[in-house]
C-alpha cells in the first residue's frame, strides 16, 4: 500500500535523523549479551510497533461512528453529483464526439444550470473533514483516557505511536476513497452503459493517490493539533478552522493581496491584468485545496494541457489549437509540480506533528 | 544492607548474579531551574519489594520515566537490567512491567482486548497471550467482567485491570506507581499479597506510593523521598537508626502515681527528661539518649511498678515518615 511506504519514508527522514543526533542508535530487539536473554522465552524480534498500534487504530476507525457517517455523507454527496452528471453527459456526448473520455466526466462535469456540483468538487471541499475526523483527537486523546504513559511503557518507540495512527488514518481514508469512487463509477456504467477504458481506470487511480496525499496533510495536521492542544474539542475547532480559512476565504484573501501588489484599474493595460491574474493564482497555489483542484481537473480531464494563464488566452482566443487530447504521461507532466508540493506539504506537516510529539513530556 | 541476602536463591527463575534488577548512580533531573530528582543513589535486587515513598511532587514519577527510557536524566547513569534504558529503551520496556498512575485504558474495548493489546505490542505469540490474559484476570478478580466494556468499570476495576496489563509482559521487573488508590481495602490487601507473590517469584518489585501503612506491610526495604532527594534507605528496622539526630523517645505507662513513675525514669542513666502525653497523662514520654526501655523497665519493675505499656516512638514509619516530610516542608518555607 502506498500509505505504508510513505510514512515507512518519512520515519526515515525525520525520526532516524532526530535520533541519530542525540547519540541515541535504534537498538534492535534484546541485546544477546545480557544474561536476561535466558529469561525470555518469547519469539526474538518484535513486530514493529507502528505495525501492531496501525493496526489497532485501523480497527478502531473502520468500527467508529465517524467512518460509517463520513461514507454514508460522501457516499449520497457522489451519487448526488453523479445522477446529475450522467444527465449533463448524455447531452454532451450528442453535440461532442471525439471528446475526451466520457466515462470519467462522470466525475467532473457539472452540467450547466445544475445545482450540485461534480464529484471531484465535494470530494475537494469535504475530504479534509476525512483527516480531520481521524485525526483530531489522535494524541490528546490517549492523554485523556490515561492510556498513553501505558502505551509507551510498552516495548515501541515513542515515533510508533505517531506513524501508527498516521498510518492508521491514511489506511481507513484510501478505503473510503475507494469505496465512494467505485460507487460513482457502478452508478455510471448501470446508467450511461459507459465502461471504462483502461487509461480511464489508471487515471482515477492516480486521482485516488492524489486525494489520499491531499487528506493526508489534513490528517497530519489534525494529529499535530492533537499534540498540541489539550482538549479534543479545541483541535477539532483549530483543524476545522483552518480548513475554512484554506478552502473559503483564501479566494477572497488572494484577491484582496492581488489587488494591492498589482492593482487593476479601469483603464488598465493587458499586461497589468495578466500580471494581476498570476499573482492571484500563484497565491491562490499556496493553499493546498487550489494544488488538489488543478491536479484533479488535468488527471481526469485530458484536455487540460496547461495552467498558465497567459497560454490559456493564447490557446483560447487568438492562436486556437486544435482541440486535442493529451496522453496519461503528458496530463502527469502537466500537474507534477503541484503534485510534489502536495507531498511536500503532506511530508511537511506530518514532521511538524511528528517532532512536536517527539519533544513533549510523557506527562504533559 | 540486611536484605540482601533475601531469597533472591528461592526463585529458579532469577538470574544468580548479584547484579542489581535496578541501579542508578547520581541520577539527576533538572527542568531548567527545578532539580526533580538531586543525585539518586538506588538499588533494587531481584526477589525483593522496594518501597518508594514520598509525598506528591516528590520525583518519584519522574525518577519511574527515567528508569523506562521515557525520560533522559540529565546527569548520572541508570543501569535497568544491567542496560542502559536511554540506548536501548525496547529490551528494557520488553521486561519491565510498569503500571502507571491513575492507569487509563481504551473505554470503547473490553477489557480483555486492552490486555490482549499490550500482548500484542509485547510480541507475545497469540496462543500463549490468549493462557496468559485468562489465568491474569482470574488473579485479579476481573474474569467475570473480562469481556465488559472498561466504560462500565469502577476505579478499583480499572486499577486490577491494571495489574494484569502489567503482568501479561511476564516483566523481571515490576514499576508500580501508587498500585493502590481507589481500591478499597480489601482489594488493597489482594493487591499486597499479589506484589509479594511477585517477589517470591523471583521479580524486583519498585513500589511508588505515599502511603506508608502499604509501603511498610509489603516493602522488605523503602527509600524515603522527599523533594528529588533520598533522605533515607534501607530496611525498615534501620531507617529510625539513619535518622540519627534527634532523641529517642520512649512511652512507658504503669500503674502508680505518675510523679512518682516520673521520679523513678528520671533516675535511669541516659534519660534528659520525662514528660506526659498531651492527650492521656497517664502515659510518661521519656525522652533519652539511647534506646534505653530495657533499662527503664527493668528500674520500673524494681520500684514495683511493672509498666504495662511501653513502646518506642519513632520506630514506626508513620513517625519517621512524618519526620522526615516536616522537614523538607520547613527547608521549602
Amino acid at each position: 500500500m502506498t500509505a505504508d511506504s510513505r510514512s515507512m519514508r518519512l520515519r526515515g527522514e525525520s525520526g532516524r535523523g532526530r535520533r541519530r543526533k542525540r547519540g541515541l542508535p535504534r537498538p534492535e530487539a534484546p541485546t544477546p549479551a545480557t544474561s536476561e536473554s535466558a529469561r525470555d522465552d518469547r519469539v526474538p524480534g518484535l513486530r514493529p510497533g507502528w505495525r501492531v498500534i496501525a493496526a489497532k487504530e485501523f480497527a478502531d476507525h473502520v468500527l467508529s461512528v465517524r467512518f460509517l457517517v463520513l461514507t454514508v455523507v460522501l457516499g449520497l454527496a457522489a451519487a448526488a453529483a453523479v445522477y446529475a452528471s450522467a444527465g449533463g453527459i448524455r447531452e454532451q456526448a450528442e453535440s461532442a464526439t471525439g471528446a475526451p473520455s466520457l466515462f470519467l466526466y462522470l466525475f467532473t462535469l457539472q452540467p450547466q444550470g445544475s445545482q450540485i456540483p461534480s464529484f471531484v468538487y465535494f470530494i475537494a471541499f469535504l475530504a479534509p473533514l476525512l483527516g480531520i475526523a481521524f485525526g483530531f483527537d489522535g494524541i490528546n486523546g490517549e492523554r485523556s483516557e490515561g492510556t498513553l504513559p501505558r502505551l509507551i511503557s510498552q516495548p515501541i518507540h515513542r515515533d510508533d505511536v505517531v506513524n501508527g495512527k498516521f498510518v492508521a488514518g491514511l489506511a481507513a481514508i484510501t478505503i473510503i476513497f475507494i469505496a465512494v469512487t467505485s460507487i460513482v463509477a457502478a452508478i455510471g456504467v448501470l446508467q450511461l452503459g459507459i465502461l471504462p477504458g483502461p487509461e480511464d481506470v489508471v487515471r482515477l487511480l492516480i486521482w485516488i493517490a492524489m486525494a489520499v496525499i491531499y487528506v493526508g496533510l489534513w490528517l497530519a495536521l489534525a494529529l499535530l493539533a492533537s499534540v498540541v492542544f489539550r482538549r479534543a474539542a479545541t483541535s477539532a475547532l483549530v483543524a476545522i478552522a483552518v480548513w475554512l480559512l484554506l478552502t473559503l476565504f483564501a479566494a477572497l484573501v488572494v484577491g484582496l493581496v492581488a489587488g494591492i501588489i498589482a492593482p487593476v484599474s479601469t483603464e488598465a493595460t493587458v499586461d497589468q491584468q495578466i500580471a494581476n491574474l498570476t499573482l492571484q493564482q500563484n497565491l491562490a497555489r499556496l493553499s493546498p485545496n487550489q494544488l488538489f483542484t488543478e491536479a484533479t481537473q488535468a488527471v481526469l480531464n485530458p484536455s487540460i494541457r496547461t495552467f498558465d494563464i497567459v497560454a490559456l488566452i493564447q490557446v483560447g482566443s487568438e492562436q486556437r489549437a486544435i482541440p486535442s487530447i493529451l496522453s496519461l504521461e503528458q496530463s502527469l507532466l502537466v500537474i507534477w509540480p503541484q503534485v510534489v508540493a502536495l507531498i511536500a506539504l503532506t511530508a511537511t506537516a506530518f514532521a511538524v506533528a511528528y517532532v512536536a510529539f517527539m519533544r513533549q513530556e510523557v506527562r504533559a | 544492607m540486611a536484605v540482601a541476602d533475601l531469597p533472591a536463591g528461592q526463585a529458579p527463575e532469577a538470574p544468580r548474579d548479584d547484579t542489581p534488577a535496578i541501579r542508578t548512580k547520581g541520577l539527576t533531573k533538572r527542568y531548567g531551574q527545578f532539580t526533580a530528582v538531586d543525585k539518586l543513589d538506588l538499588v533494587v535486587k531481584y526477589g525483593e519489594v522496594f518501597g518508594l515513598l514520598g509525598p506528591n511532587g516528590a520525583g518519584k514519577t519522574t525518577t519511574i520515566l527515567m528508569l523506562l527510557g521515557l525520560s533522559e536524566p540529565t546527569a548520572g547513569t541508570a543501569r535497568v537490567l544491567n542496560m542502559d534504558p536511554a540506548r536501548s529503551p525496547l529490551a528494557v520496556k520488553r521486561q519491565v512491567g510498569y503500571l502507571p498512575d491513575n492507569v487509563g485504558f481504551y473505554g470503547a474495548m473490553t477489557g480483555r482486548q486492552n490486555v490482549r493489546y499490550t500482548a500484542r505490542l509485547n510480541g507475545i505469540e497469540r496462543r500463549t497471550a490468549e493462557e496468559r490474559i485468562d489465568a491474569l484476570l482470574d488473579r485479579v478478580g476481573l474474569s467475570t467482567v473480562a469481556d465488559a466494556r472498561v466504560d462500565t468499570y469502577s476505579r478499583g476495576m480499572r486499577q486490577r485491570l491494571g495489574l494484569a496489563d502489567v503482568l501479561v509482559k511476564e516483566p523481571s521487573i515490576v514499576i508500580l506507581d501508587e498500585p493502590t488508590t481507589a481500591i478499597d481495602p480489601a482489594g488493597v490487601s489482594e493487591v499486597l499479597d499479589l506484589v509479594r507473590d511477585l517477589a517470591r517469584d523471583g521479580a524486583a518489585v519498585l513500589l511508588a506510593s505515599h502511603l506508608l501503612h502499604q509501603v511498610q506491610q509489603v516493602c522488605d526495604r523503602v527509600g524515603i523521598f522527599v523533594a528529588g532527594k533520598l533522605v533515607a534507605n534501607g530496611p525498615m528496622g534501620q531507617l529510625a537508626e539513619q535518622l540519627g539526630a534527634g532523641p529517642i523517645e520512649i512511652e512507658i505507662t504503669a500503674p502508680g502515681l505518675v510523679d512518682e513513675l516520673r521520679g523513678v525514669a528520671e533516675r535511669v542513666a541516659g534519660v534528659t527528661s520525662v514528660t506526659t502525653d498531651q492527650r492521656d497523662e497517664r502515659i510518661l514520654i521519656v525522652s533519652a539518649t539511647s534506646d534505653v526501655r530495657t533499662e527503664l523497665a527493668r528500674a520500673f519493675v524494681a520500684a514495683g511498678h511493672p509498666p504495662s505499656h511501653l513502646r518506642r516512638r519513632g520506630d514506626e514509619l508513620d513517625e519517621i515518615y512524618r519526620r522526615y516530610f516536616a522537614a523538607s516542608e520547613t527547608e521549602a518555607a
